[in-house]
């Protein structure tokens, strides 16, 4: 695949906001400038960046709990996104959402979701109205490993293949379900051949190499709109931080977590692009510099930006 | 006497309740080695095992089915649903099975079966993760629906409802679980359908439950120190409500403010006020009021979710609002 200079910088910058927005996000929760819960996505960064860069600013997305990676990576505002996880007038959703229910309709982002599996049928619905107002648009739908255990999955899917919708079904296996891994909880371990069953095409992919994730989501985005219906891809990657802010981590080894974050996306994709001299090193410090600042602005932008004044507290519940 | 949390409470009764009868198991979502999302199970897994703290995919329709399944055919099942907020995923085996099996099969069989969930505001954690639901549960016949306040009534409520032959809702709340009261060391039982009265007072009735007891015994303080006398009545259990309690309150009090977490509209306070006006009627003084939580979805923003349940300010201005 060829990649420029201009799409290496975009790749790199966006998995760096999505790390430093996160790593940030952990600061504040420990500050109790953040309050509540925010699963968090570092680690995970290759998977919706690269399958996100592939497809138009028309083109939809379903995002998960752990959604603040696939808001950024779907142009999402830095600023108006930490608003809205401390649930601030600026926010995306005039703080009425936070962090489970980011979305940001006017860039295709349909939203962020608290109930695992929920963004399924958004997805499968979004493809369905393409279908039936002819229009060339895709859907990326991304879930956890844990979400396809649950009975939605299943409908949707059954439904798009029958239908034969134009949605890229993307499964995030990062190993676990909060704390239960995918050996304890599913029948089959290749998460894969859940597909088989409804005649949807799948396939894995190395979810830690932004480069893989984005040549398999562009060939199943051109096989969409050329009419050919859903495809499941599995991207194997893994969560660096605990489920949730609590998460002690039990369920996995130290060993593996290291394993893991040996196989960093960022790093993977920064030592590749100095290898083949698109990048040198001077340029990628830059190029994180350049992202420290905008996180430390969005950070002050979020903290400085006032709350809902309190009638907000029934506007918009109907049209 | 002993003091210890809500959750602790919760977690003796499960232990107990397991080491006295083989037949109850749990069942549910990262409640093994996790211990559950707000730690109730801790340190069951390790001593039941695999075989009696069973973690289950993300199938919540499917936890339900099959713990009735279980608990139809000779076993005790304590099912968790992690948030009540996800019991719409399995309303239709909670609602057309486990609800109403035993009564469409004319009384033949049994359907000892818990579902331990958790519910309610306060960890700005947004709509999805903060309702309160507890309205449309006691709309179903057949389900028994408890909403436990102290750590006392939570050990002695979750003892019985597991030994309890008809299947019973257990609603804690997120807010509860650090909270701390005296537990007798000996075992006791609360029995499920009555309601305790917290607090004696004489010139207005605040019925309440969960977590707006504490919200309404705090209130209650206030007022006594301007001279007014409140009798605060904690349902603990909503289905079947003991409304006899609450009567002869009021045909003390003369008078009822009800307090209450979940939508105002359709909601749980709606059916005590309606008892109340049933039974009692003749010896109200004035309107019922419900002090409850606004008919919105729970916005994140903290601002906003503070505003969207009563608070203690709140409950105090309608006392004395009824009171005028
Ligand atoms: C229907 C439903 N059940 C349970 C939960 C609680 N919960 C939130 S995230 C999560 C694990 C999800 O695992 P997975 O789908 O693999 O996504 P990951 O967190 O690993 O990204 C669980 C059990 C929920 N939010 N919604
Ligand atoms: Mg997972």
């Amino acid at each position: 695949m060829e990649i420029t200079k201009e799409l290496a910088i975009k790749l790199l910058k966006q998995m760096m906001e999505i790390r430093q927005f996160e790593d940030m996000i952990m600061e504040l929760l420990a500050k109790n400038i953040a309050e509540g819960g925010s699963h968090l996505y570092a680690g995970m960064e290759a998977v919706a960046v690269g399958a996100i860069s592939v497809i138009n600013p028309d083109d939809y997305i379903t995002s998960t709990h752990r959604g603040h990676g696939h808001a950024i990576a779907k142009d999402g505002d830095l600023k108006a996104l930490m608003a809205e996880i401390l649930g601030k007038k600026t926010g995306v959703c005039k703080g009425k959402g936070g962090s489970l229910h980011l979305a940001d309709l006017s860039k295709g982002n349909l939203g962020a979701n608290g109930i695992v599996g929920g963004g399924i049928g958004i997805a499968t619905g979004a493809g369905l109205s393409i279908k039936l107002k002819k229009e060339n648009k895709v859907v990326l739908c991304f879930f956890g490993d844990g979400a396809t255990n649950n009975g939605i999955f299943f409908e949707c899917l059954n439904m798009a293949s029958l239908w034969k919708l134009p949605v890229i079904y993307i499964c995030e296996n990062n190993k676990y379900a909060m704390s239960v891994s995918v050996e304890r909880s599913h029948a089959v371990k290749d998460i894969t051949k859940k597909a088989l069953a409804f005649d949807i095409p799948s396939e894995n992919v190395d979810g830690q190499d932004v480069l893989a994730v984005r040549e398999v989501v562009e060939k199943w985005v051109n096989y969409a709109r050329q009419g050919n219906g859903p495809s499941f891809i599995v991207a194997n990657t893994y969560r660096y931080y605990g489920h949730s802010r609590s998460d002690p981590r039990v369920y996995r080894t130290r060993e593996e977590e290291k394993f893991w974050r040996e196989r960093d996306p960022i790093i993977i994709f920064g030592n590749k692009m100095k290898e083949m001299g698109i990048l040198n090193e001077e340029e990628i410090n830059q190029i994180e510099e350049e992202v420290k600042k905008e996180i430390e602005e969005a950070v002050d932008f979020a903290i400085k930006s006032p709350y809902p004044e309190p009638e907000e507290l029934y506007t918009d519940l109907y049209v | 006497m002993r003091i210890i949390t809500y959750r602790q409470a919760l977690n003796e009764a499960l232990d107990e309740e397991m080491a006295r009868d083989p037949r109850v198991f749990l069942f549910g979502e990262d409640i093994a080695i996790y211990g559950g999302a707000y730690g109730v199970t801790a340190g069951l897994w390790q001593k039941y095992g695999d075989e009696r703290v069973i973690d289950t995919p993300i199938s919540e329709n499917g936890i339900i089915g099959t713990a009735l399944g279980a608990a139809l055919t000779g076993l005790r099942p304590v099912a968790e649903i992690m948030y009540i907020d996800f019991i719409g995923l399995c309303m239709d085996q909670l609602n057309n099975q486990v609800a109403k099996i035993r009564y469409m099969f004319g009384g033949k069989c049994r359907v000892p079966l818990v579902i331990r969930t958790e519910g309610g505001a306060g960890r700005t954690l947004g709509a999805h993760h903060s309702q309160s639901l507890e309205s449309w549960l006691i709309h179903i016949p057949g389900i028994k629906v408890v909403m436990p306040a102290t750590p006392y009534d939570a050990k002695g409520l979750l003892k019985s409802a597991i030994r309890d032959d008809n299947p019973v809702v257990f609603i804690e709340h997120k807010m509860l679980y650090n909270t701390k009261g005296e537990v007798p060391e000996e075992e006791y039982l609360v029995p499920i359908g009555v309601s305790d009265i917290k607090k004696e007072g004489k010139d207005v009735t605040i019925v309440t439950y969960s977590r707006m007891l504490l919200f309404s015994l705090e209130a209650a303080k206030i007022l006594e120190k301007e001279g007014i006398s409140v009798e605060v009545i904690d349902l603990r259990t909503l289905l079947p409500m003991d409304i006899e309690t609450v009567v002869k309150s009021v045909k003390k009090t003369n008078r009822v403010v009800i307090v209450e977490e979940d939508c105002k509209t359709g909601g749980t306070g709606a059916e005590i006020g309606m008892q109340i006006i049933e039974n009692a009627f003749d010896y109200l003084d004035a309107p019922i009021i419900r002090v409850a939580g606004a008919d919105v979805p729970m916005p994140k923003s903290p601002v906003l979710e503070k505003l969207a349940i009563p608070d203690v300010e709140r409950i105090c201005k309608v006392v004395k609002d009824v009171l005028k």
